[in-house]
């Protein structure tokens, strides 16, 4: 054969180990159709043959709301006099969000491994559905809070001072979901090996939320440990997204700058772990 | 015209045997520190031999050695060779599941591997939305499945429940949906493995007779992973044969075909053997020599059919005279079931009493007697009806093939091991 012309002819090559950081852009654009059928199949699936169906997106936060006001009112925790249903809520819904992409994009790897190991299509498409589909859930919740909130501001005549740092939320989301997914993606890429880790995400994540300003202020935390509290990315956000739209929090364009770089950081890893893992996890699973 | 679409250079995967996982971190330290001073990796033995029947030295292992062939456009290729002799490692690594330790492949055009009928196939969705989900999973884009959307459904012919969820579908439904999604696939290469073999009879003829279509438009390039020689033969014009990771042959179809077969049959045993070596093959009054079996008229290591006759024959050297030695041969299927005996009590006394030396025994086996299967063979040296001088179990193994069969024809296994062309009658009444 001749072996003269077709050196650059060729679209694909498959090489042992590609650049560490290459991330597929083209073929994540190309199954972007892939992408959107993911997120409809977990929404289809998730609450088929149940009775109430998507309500249950609002019932799950209600419900948690509900045992932290009673948890709260026991322990008298401060809301620095937010309405505790609304506090408790602008917690919840956010941190939900961020918890649910780690936990989920951690499980990428084991729960896909039959439909990876015999169909090829770019890794990270999973990952990404999994961020979507929570972001329209979270969406939905969104709603949810800013009915409470008008409830609350109009009809119990709570000092709520909203104020233009709401206009960050889309900065905050951002932030968020990047977080959960550069997490996500590092722990699945770890649990190939070790699985080790499975056990150690849902009581790890659970451990971290109280370890954020969720359910209870930055405020009420003693000046000692606040510094090392605002070293979790997460608890800036979280206070940010309470002070643009409930007035109380702690906002700190510096901590928000923080926050950025560190996801920057953490994805950087994450990326780099889940392209070498991709490669070569079907042999080690 | 060499329009090479597939590129295969130096190609060669490594795994590690045993149980994964366990010491792998401390592996890895041992790894890291010896990257680390610059030494070369301690698990990496290159130059090991992947034979399962051996065990290596190592606990890592060479599952592809050396792989380098080149497809060209519009060719259609049957990759064959023993359990474990690489192919599915070779699949994997072509469809992007795997990736490999050396070597690379060059590709041009779109991939699609079909490793597996209804991949991603989710019980709660509905047969059209399984349509979509699937499409999207094998590369398809949403317009390109909707185009296609109606072919898809008629071809599976499950139109009645395509709005029914998939987990009340019965496992053929499934299969048949998986298929139709798969056959409209346009990729410039198809994969595909051993997926032919599910289904019923009428589906496997659809199957096949769509495979066969696509790459007889001649613009596709199909790669076909199969057991079935009958089916590989059908379907492809060149054929690569894999033995213990390395391509031991590659050429047209039909040779490789008999390549494979002489390479051993799925148990490694063959055809013909020299017993010289052999202690119990001796004893005080025979040696036997050599026992083989082969088509009538062929050569041994050629493939045997199911049409064609066999002839078995035992060389065996007899030391003295005056005593009566029989060779009786007992036939068992793949399962070691005794299916029957044949022995030569029966033939010519007179020659056999008187006889010394070097003699031959030749049995003819009728042809259209065996069905399609591997068998093995004792075979046992009786003195004067009552003694035995010598017993050698599983002293050959062969595989019969089917005949050559119109395409499109059921090539499932049979489920008897015999299939006698006994006479029929058939009258009008």
């Amino acid at each position: 054969m001749n072996g003269t012309t077709d050196k650059d002819e060729f679209d694909l090559i498959i090489k042992p180990r590609q650049s560490m950081l290459s991330i597929d852009f083209k073929g994540l654009w190309r199954y972007r159709d892939l992408l959107m059928l993911f997120v409809k199949r977990d929404f289809v699936a998730t609450y088929k043959q149940t009775v109430l169906g998507p309500l249950w997106f609002l019932i799950q936060p209600i419900l948690t709301t509900v045992t932290f006001y009673i948890i709260g009112s026991i322990a008298n925790i401060p809301t620095d006099g937010i309405p505790p249903v609304l506090f408790y809520m602008a917690g919840i819904i956010l941190w939900n969000y961020y918890a649910d992409c780690l936990t989920k994009t951690s499980e990428t790897f084991t729960a896909n491994a039959a439909i990876f190991g015999k169909v090829y299509f770019p890794r990270l498409i999973v990952p990404v559905s999994i961020v979507v589909s929570n972001f329209v859930r979270f969406s939905i919740q969104f709603v949810l809070f800013l009915a409470f909130w008008l409830y609350f501001y109009f009809f119990k005549g709570a000092v709520l001072h909203m104020n233009t740092v709401a206009l960050l939320f889309p900065v905050l989301l951002l932030l968020m979901a990047g977080h959960g997914l550069a997490m996500g993606i590092i722990i699945s890429s770890l649990t190939t090996k070790y699985r080790d880790l499975k056990f150690l995400v849902t009581f790890g994540v659970q451990l971290l939320m109280y370890a954020t300003p969720v359910i209870y202020p930055l405020s009420s935390v003693s000046d000692k440990y606040k510094g090392l509290m605002l070293l979790n990315p997460m608890a800036s956000i979280i206070e940010c997204f309470k002070y643009g739209f409930l007035g109380v929090g702690f906002f700190s364009p510096a901590y928000l700058l923080y926050s950025l770089i560190s996801l920057i950081l953490i994805l950087f890893i994450g990326v780099v772990l889940f392209n070498k893992i991709e490669k070569s996890f079907m042999d080690t699973i | 015209m060499s329009d090479t679409i597939i590129k295969v250079e130096g190609l060669g995967k490594q795994y590690r045997l045993g149980q994964i996982g366990t010491g792998a971190l401390s592996h890895d330290i041992n790894r890291a520190w010896h990257l680390l001073r610059g030494k070369e990796d301690p698990y990496l033995k290159v130059g090991e031999v992947n034979d399962r029947t051996m065990k290596g030295g190592s606990d890592l292992v060479w599952a592809l050695k050396d792989i380098n062939f080149d497809v060209k456009r519009g060719e259609a290729i049957g990759i064959i060779g023993k359990n474990g002799a690489g192919k599915s490692t070779l699949l994997k690594i072509l469809s992007q599941i795997t990736s490999p330790t050396v070597g690379e492949i060059k590709v041009k055009g779109r991939i699609a591997a079909l490793l597996e009928v209804g991949t991603g196939f989710h019980p709660e969705l509905t047969g059209r939305e399984n349509i979509f989900l699937n499409g999207a999973i094998l590369g398809m884009t949403k317009a390109e499945i909707r185009r296609k959307l109606d072919e898809i459904i008629a071809f599976s012919g499950v139109e009645k429940y395509v709005d029914t969820p998939a987990k009340r579908y019965s496992s053929g439904m499934m299969v048949r949906l998986g298929f139709a999604v798969a056959a409209h696939l346009e990729p410039e290469i198809l994969i595909v493995d051993e997926v032919l073999a599910v289904g019923d009879a009428e589906f496997q003829k659809k199957a096949i007779g769509k495979m066969k279509e696509v790459s007889e438009a001649g613009e596709r390039t199909v790669l076909f992973v199969s057991h079935n020689m009958a089916s590989v033969k059908s379907l492809c014009s060149k054929g690569i044969v894999l033995s213990n990771g390395s391509i031991s042959f590659s050429g047209g179809v039909d040779e490789s075909v008999n390549a494979y077969l002489k390479d051993g049959n799925d148990e490694g045993m063959t055809e013909y053997k020299v017993l010289s070596d052999d202690r119990s093959a001796v004893s005080a009054e025979v040696e036997v020599v050599s026992v083989g079996i082969k088509a009538h008229g062929k050569e041994y290591g050629d493939s045997m059919r199911m049409d064609e006759e066999l002839e078995l024959t035992v060389t065996y050297n007899k030391k003295k005279k005056g005593f009566r030695l029989d060779s009786t041969i007992q036939v068992k299927d793949n399962s070691g079931n005794y299916l029957f005996v044949c022995t030569t009590a029966s033939a010519d006394a007179e020659t056999n009493e008187n006889a010394e030396g070097l003699m031959e025994n030749k049995l003819l086996l009728p042809k259209n007697f065996f069905n399609a299967d591997t068998f093995y063979i004792n075979l046992l040296m009786v003195i004067d009806e009552r003694a035995v001088a010598v017993k050698l179990n599983d002293v050959l193994s062969f595989t019969i093939m089917n005949k050559q069969l119109k395409i499109g024809a059921w090539m499932g296994k049979g489920v008897a091991p015999l299939k006698p062309d006994f006479k029929w009658e058939i009258t009008k009444k």
